[in-house]
């Protein structure tokens, strides 16, 4: 993946627009976070292929960026994202990862599922 | 442990065995007593992507079928991927699991069968694997039923079941521990290859060496 380009992503999410996408939305704190700190605790979520039309997406930040989609009914949303690439079967896959490499926050746009 | 014909670790992801119990498994393979790997999950959700990152969200299953393949080759063990995704395992049906590993564990006849210790296994994958392969083990009829070693990593493990029945140090081990650890690129590389390098820093990780040199377990009892 390469560093996120404010203008290329944004021409992504364009291209996207007012299609039926599959995205996988997902953000963690691992599984491990609170057996190595007890101040704190887990969480996470994450949905895959939640089948979703948007008419609208803006790609906002400098460093790190924020995505909204905008569907006819609700939004998609993530925060922390860095880094993105548009892989060999088309996808954008977009995510926000710690200084150690370990992934924290992801986004992921396909025409279409993405292996379960 | 001589007494054992054939060894089945049944763990969640691609590394348990690795940072759980390859010393023990080179010793049995050291015996030359066969030991197959059942793994559950590819580890597609893992957060680790290699630092710099190499993977991302949907090749990472990728990488870590390849480090896994190469490091049940560097055990010389066997391998059967059972198909599983990555923090699902707890919300499967606990019997159709149970009754996916008896399937293969008949096939296969295990002496022996490792596992996390429900419940005292941190990971929600590490305690519903567990509990699938007790399960499946406690089918077996008294007679049949292979020992069950199960792995507890919780903190408060000793204070709740007391001491470990098995206690292995596997410091003579330790370059081939090593080495299948170090297979699994994406997951151990930052760490561990500093770890490996620098005497300070495994004088700082004098605590997470002893984790490493001591594989610990406990007799799972039936009869309770």
């Amino acid at each position: 993946m390469e560093m996120i380009q404010i203008d290329k992503v944004q021409e992504a999410l364009d291209h996207l627009a007012n299609k039926d996408v599959y995205v996988h939305l997902e953000t963690t704190n691992g599984a491990y976070a609170s057996h190595f700190n007890s101040n704190a605790y887990n969480v996470g979520a994450f949905i895959r292929n939640a089948k979703v039309r948007y008419k609208h997406a803006k790609i906002v930040g400098s460093e790190t960026f924020r995505i909204g989609l905008k569907m006819d009914h609700g939004w998609v949303y993530a925060e922390g994202l860095t880094q993105w690439e548009v892989d060999d079967k088309g996808r954008l896959i977009m995510a926000g990862h710690d200084a150690e490499g370990r992934l924290m926050v992801a986004l992921e746009i396909s025409e279409t599922p993405f292996e379960n | 442990m001589d007494q054992h014909q054939h060894v089945a670790i049944i763990l969640p992801h691609p590394d348990d065995e690795a940072f759980g119990c390859s010393g023990t498994i080179l010793q049995f393979r050291e015996k030359n007593i066969p030991v197959t790997y059942l793994c559950g999950t590819l580890g597609e959700m893992g957060r680790n992507m290699g630092n710099p990152t190499f993977a991302n969200r949907e090749t990472l299953s990728e990488f870590r079928k390849k480090e896994l393949q190469d490091a049940c080759e560097a055990l010389d063990i066997d391998l059967q991927m059972l198909g599983y995704r990555d923090k699902t395992l707890e919300f499967e049906d606990r019997d159709e699991v149970a009754s996916h590993l008896k399937g293969i564990l008949d096939d296969i006849q295990p002496s022996l069968v490792i596992t996390f210790y429900p419940g005292h296994a941190v990971h929600p994958d590490h305690d519903a694997m567990g509990a699938a392969a007790i399960e499946a083990v406690r089918r077996f009829d008294e007679e049949n039923r292979p020992e069950v070693w199960a792995k507890a990593i919780s903190h408060n493990r000793r204070e709740v079941l007391g001491e470990p029945d098995i206690v292995k140090d596997v410091a003579d081990y330790f370059d081939g521990k090593m080495k299948a650890i170090e297979a699994h690129r994406s997951q151990a590389e930052g760490m561990m290859s500093q770890f490996r390098k620098s005497p300070e820093l495994q004088e700082l990780n004098s605590e997470g060496q002893k984790l490493l040199r001591y594989e610990e377990f406990y007799k799972w009892d039936f009869t309770k």
